[in-house]
């Protein structure tokens, strides 16, 4: 929320998960957390809270919807972005900066103000970001452009990919490009007392397009 | 009438947690553990006396809550099922 008011100097709309109705809006953003204590699966409680029925109907609208971290485990939970996210391949909750790679898409907010091959750095922060699809699967989120962003090597300590997420990825589109999961974590590389800015610039690039 | 679900991860689903448990019976001398899978069991207690009836409900919670069929599968057991 800090972020998104920094970035535009208006303050978002809060909504609680009880609520039944979502004003139009240009971009919901579900955040990350531990929603429900992550009891059952990842993201599996809050993914049916009463507000998530109007979620739907925003995105049915062509509305956009981006997930971060718990927001991308709830988003695949309410299979509006293929996959599941399941435990770190080490089995550590893991919480650094990762290098991210921008890939080409499907027509999408979320990248078009972005350079393909363009690199961020952008911390994680989560135990369960282990992507995982079917091979078939993930083949068709490759020919089909729903991959943004994959893990990469950079500068950042440790192994390029945090988590053993399947083919490096670390951010997926719906099939219209209108919905974004992603595990790293962008409101929180905001200033270089952050350690960066490139999750500003990520969120300042989806917000012109959504806006213009 | 009590219904016990099971739930699972599928076949070539990476399990670390089993992988661990595994690797940890395997330090024991318990070398002859080849592989560990790790599930959940969900007991509900439901006023229904239908057992077909049931099974289909208890089923339908599988598919909308109890279990995310991507990576897991389910089975229902009914224990006062005649």
């Amino acid at each position: 929320m800090v972020a998104i008011e920094q970035l535009t100097s208006r303050r978002p709309a809060l909504v609680w998960h009880k609520e039944a109705t979502l004003e139009a809006a240009d971009l919901v953003i579900i955040p990350g957390g531990f929603s429900f204590g992550d009891y059952l699966r990842c993201g599996a409680l809050a993914g049916r809270s009463p507000i998530m029925n109007a979620l739907l109907d925003h995105a049915a609208r062509g509305g956009a919807v981006l997930g971060i971290c718990n927001g991308f485990q709830i988003l695949t939970e309410m299979a509006m972005v293929p996959g599941v996210l399941i435990r770190n391949a080490g089995l550590k909750f893991t919480c650094r900066n990762v290098d991210l790679q921008v890939c080409e898409t499907v027509a999408s907010p979320f990248s078009s103000g972005l350079a393909i091959q363009k690199k961020l750095r952008i911390p994680v922060a989560h135990n369960e970001g282990n992507y995982f699809a079917e091979p078939n699967e993930l083949e068709k989120l490759n020919s089909e452009g729903q991959i943004i962003f994959r893990y990469v090597n950079g500068d950042s300590f440790g192994l390029p990919n945090p988590n053993g997420a399947a083919d490096n990825i670390a951010g997926v589109l719906s099939k219209n490009g209108r919905v974004l999961g992603m595990m790293p974590h962008p409101e929180r590389a905001m200033l270089n007392l952050h350690g960066g800015t490139d999750g500003a610039h990520f969120l300042l690039k989806s917000l012109e397009a959504l806006l213009s | 009438m009590q219904v016990i679900v099971n739930i699972s991860l599928k076949e070539g689903v990476l399990d670390p947690q089993g992988r661990a448990i595994s690797h940890s019976l395997n330090d024991l001398g318990f070398n002859e553990v080849i592989n560990v899978k790790v599930g959940k069991q969900i007991l509900l207690e439901i006023d229904e006396n239908d057992p077909a009836r049931l099974r289909q409900r208890v089923a339908r919670m599988c598919e909308t809550l109890l279990s995310n069929t991507v990576i897991e599968d389910y089975w229902i057991e009914i224990p006062d099922e005649q």
